[in-house]
């Protein structure tokens, strides 16, 4: 009986296949190798991976260990999008010329974390989505440069802080909001782009599938909790990802074709105190500050909901 | 058998890489660039060339691209100048780190500030420890020849590093010469297409510039350090094979007239012209003087160099860059370096001349070797002198 | 030092050619605590598995879900996030 029924967990049906390996030097709970490994369940065995410097490459990269199972190539911090630009335009040239040994689709993937997307990375994302490559690109977004120590970056949100934008006595931690990635990824027009958690495995999966079937640049946003960073309890990365959706502080949205589509409106949504409350970056806010951070989180929240039923 | 023709350098160039069949450029205009990628543009466009260019949106993506493209066995070319090969600078030596067989041009520019668009030699002699492969050409024709060469040295299974071709910008760069432009069918049996080691490939997945703890960082240094110098030999034998083909003879260091002369010039790309004319003034009024232009310049030609001022009692070095503040000119240091070893040695004095798009003129090679006679009599007076500079 | 490959031993740029050659890292010395599992409670559901981030859970033959000591870091993600209640953490050493 029991066997029957556990045939249709959908964990169970989807691929075992590990393409990030165990043994990779992530921190105890880390959510953003949780991220990849969901995706390259998805992607499988044909696909190249072009990875910015940062957590995710120095974890899985360290001489002469790896923990990648598919082909994987750093080259500095700020252009993963250029060179994945760069073998995506190689191999398309090469296929045509018929000296490239892979018969078939290859999936071209750039992976980067906030740092490498939001900062230093941008130019090179601007440039990689303009000129139209077929390649997609996953910001595993932890909110900070955590790999070098934990300083701010700018997708770092407002009130939390970090090394370089410590909470102190003249100082909440971070001033500025956080800058909206998704936002100016689609104003690049590119055909599709989705926010993503891996505390929502199915979902992660759905849109890496169809970011990667689909023709052109596609991007994906993939919130990444990270217990270090964020100074939560090394068991709760997965319940951090589902308290920030849950809260409507990162939203689970898709954007194709300039159509914004919500993946679930939530009615009584948890507060920002909640989410809060587990981690050790905001523990230095007073009430008047979160209120700030909800009423920006409710506004936020209610022009998506507005935008996807003008949209639907 | 080649044509014959007349051509603006830029043009001659494009026309080497197309015949070379680049199969991917990623490059970002520049001048005084532009007129190659303009040219290559239009040769894509009209599928004289089938390639792939990544129109990249600065210098920095470019040499990433390259790297992109290089990783998955592409043939792959850039170019770009001054301010563009300072913003690649980091992916300069990661390309080379990588081993990754990229080819550029360099239109050689001055650096800012202030900002110049004129030509001098400051942009690549920043760039001497990067770990690519250097040649300075002199004239148009070596700069079509030595294009040819570079993916043949560079995707050599023993050599695995990036290569520069550097042109004077605007001086060669900009000008219209004569030129023997080789056929396709005779430069496909001198170059054929590029055979890659490792690539980026999900049949064999290798994972390509992991990180390197202090244990290791030595010896793949060490790797690199040796392939670059190995690489000597293997330019030797492309300028052989190159001359059996193509009838043109190169040698790492060229000579003129510097075996009995008592001083010698020393000086890279195109201005050595107008020294080999003051050169023949003065030999004519019985001057022994002569000319040592490295054309090979990374792996530095150690015994070239010390062979080809053998004999002489002074070297007037002309660069057209300068160490700020350092010990003159990159070309004089460098000579120095390599000259140091030897018991008898010329005195090596520095010149600076020909910033930022400054002509070097004849008179001004009368006034180097003047000095240098001077400098024999009397001995050192200043570290290095700028030429030329009102005071 | 003295037993480490010399710089001719070394592949090319150092590329890597072996992959996932990191499962020979020992990860789970990093442990404090590991997960146990209380298989008579577990209904084989696979969310333990999907939020692993270190892959260190792996289905036996009977279709359960065991841990790799290999590899596990001891997170406590898996235990938390069982619906069951089918999986605890107890002290190493215990």
């Amino acid at each position: 009986m029991a066997e029957n029924k556990s045939a249709e967990f959908i964990p169970r049906l989807l691929p075992p296949r590990e393409l990030v390996a165990e043994g990779h030097r992530g921190c105890q709970g880390c959510g953003e190798a949780l991220a990849l490994r969901q995706v390259f369940k998805v992607a499988g065995p044909n696909t190249i991976v072009c990875s910015a410097t940062g957590c995710m490459e120095i974890i899985t990269s360290p001489y002469p260990e790896t923990a990648w199972r598919i082909p994987w190539i750093h080259v500095a911090f700020e252009n993963a999008a250029a060179v994945a630009s760069g073998v995506e335009a190689g191999i398309k040239i090469l296929k045509k010329k018929g000296r490239y040994p892979h018969d078939g689709k290859i999936n071209v993937i750039a992976i980067a974390g906030d740092g490498g997307t939001a900062d230093i990375g941008l130019q090179a994302l601007s440039g990689a989505l303009e000129r139209g490559h077929n390649f997609t690109y996953v910001c595993t977004d932890n909110e900070a440069y955590m790999n070098t120590g934990i300083q701010r970056s700018s997708a770092t949100p407002y009130g939390a802080s970090t090394t370089t934008s410590p909470k102190g006595k003249d100082s909440i931690g971070q001033t500025t909001q956080k800058k909206n990635l998704p936002k100016i990824v689609a104003a690049h027009d590119i055909p599709y782009l989705a926010t993503a958690c891996p505390s929502y495995p199915l979902d992660l999966m759905n849109k890496t599938r169809k970011a990667l079937d689909i023709e052109g640049p596609t991007y994906l946003h993939v919130l990444s909790p990270c217990p270090t960073g964020w100074r939560h309890d090394i068991d709760m990365a997965v319940e951090m990802g589902r308290l920030a959706v849950e809260s409507g502080v990162f939203p689970l949205y898709e954007v194709e074709n300039g159509k914004l589509k919500m993946n679930m409106v939530i009615e009584n949504r948890k507060s920002v105190a909640e989410y809060m409350k587990p981690q050790g970056r905001f523990r230095h806010l007073k009430p008047e500050e979160i209120e700030k951070v909800q009423e920006r989180v409710d506004e936020h929240y209610a022009e998506l909901v507005e935008r996807a039923e003008c949209d639907a | 058998m080649g044509e014959r023709i007349g051509l603006e350098v830029s043009l001659a160039v494009s026309e080497a890489v197309k015949l070379a069949r680049a199969d991917a450029i990623a490059a970002y205009p520049i001048t005084p660039q532009t007129h190659i990628v303009e040219e290559l543009a239009q040769m894509v466009a009209d599928d004289d060339l089938d390639a792939e260019f990544i129109m990249v949106e600065s210098e920095h993506s470019a040499m990433s691209a390259c790297c992109g493209t290089a990783a998955v066995g592409a043939r792959t070319y850039t170019a770009t100048s001054s301010q563009g090969l300072a913003l690649m600078h980091e992916m300069l030596f990661i390309a080379a780190g990588l081993r990754l067989p990229i080819c550029m041009t360099i239109a050689n520019r001055a650096l800012s500030a202030p900002l110049s668009i004129w030509g001098d030699q400051s942009d690549v002699m920043a760039e001497r420890d990067c770990g690519w492969i250097q040649l300075f050409a002199e004239t148009g024709q070596e700069a079509f020849d030595l294009t040819l060469c570079s993916f043949k040295i560079a995707e050599d299974k023993r050599v695995l590093t990036p290569t520069i071709v550097n042109i004077d910008g605007f001086t060669l760069s900009h000008v219209v010469e004569p030129f023997e432009l080789e056929s396709q069918e005779d430069v496909d049996a001198f170059l054929p297409a590029y055979e890659p080691q490792t690539i980026l490939d999900p049949a064999h997945p290798v994972t390509i510039g992991p990180v390197g703890f202090p244990e290791i960082y030595t010896e793949i240094k060490k790797q690199q350090d040796m392939a670059v110098i190995g690489a000597y030999d293997v330019v030797l034998e492309v300028f052989a094979e190159f001359e059996k083909k193509f009838g043109r003879a190169y040698k790492p260091v060229e000579s003129y007239r510097a075996e009995d002369a008592d001083i010698i010039i020393n000086i890279a790309g195109a201005v050595a012209g107008t020294a080999r004319i003051a050169v023949d003034r003065m030999r004519d009024e019985g001057k022994k003087v002569g000319i040592v232009r490295p054309r090979l310049w990374r792996p530095y030609p150690f015994e070239d160099m010390r062979a080809a001022v053998k004999g002489a009692k002074g070297v007037a070095v002309v660069d057209r860059a300068l160490s700020v503040g350092g010990p003159g000119g990159p070309i004089a240091s460098e000579l120095r370096s390599c000259l140091y070893p030897l018991a008898e040695k010329p005195v090596v004095l520095s010149f600076i001349a020909g910033l930022g798009g400054r002509d070097i003129t004849i008179e001004d090679f009368y006034t180097m070797v003047r000095e240098t006679e001077e400098v024999l009599e009397t001995g050192y007076t200043d570290e290095y002198k700028m030429i030329g500079v009102r005071e | 030092m003295a037993d480490q490959p010399t710089w001719k031993e070394y592949p090319v740029a150092a590329t890597i050619h072996e992959p996932g050659s990191a499962t020979g890292q020992n990860t789970g010395d990093w442990r404090s605590e590991r997960p146990v599992r209380k298989q008579e409670l577990c209904d084989k559901c696979g969310i333990c598995w999907i939020f692993c981030p270190d892959a260190a859970l792996f289905m036996n033959e009977e279709g359960y879900y065991e841990v790799d000591l290999y590899h596990c870091k001891g997170c406590g993600i898996c235990v938390r996030e069982c619906g069951k209640n089918a999986i605890v953490m107890v002290e190493e050493g215990e």
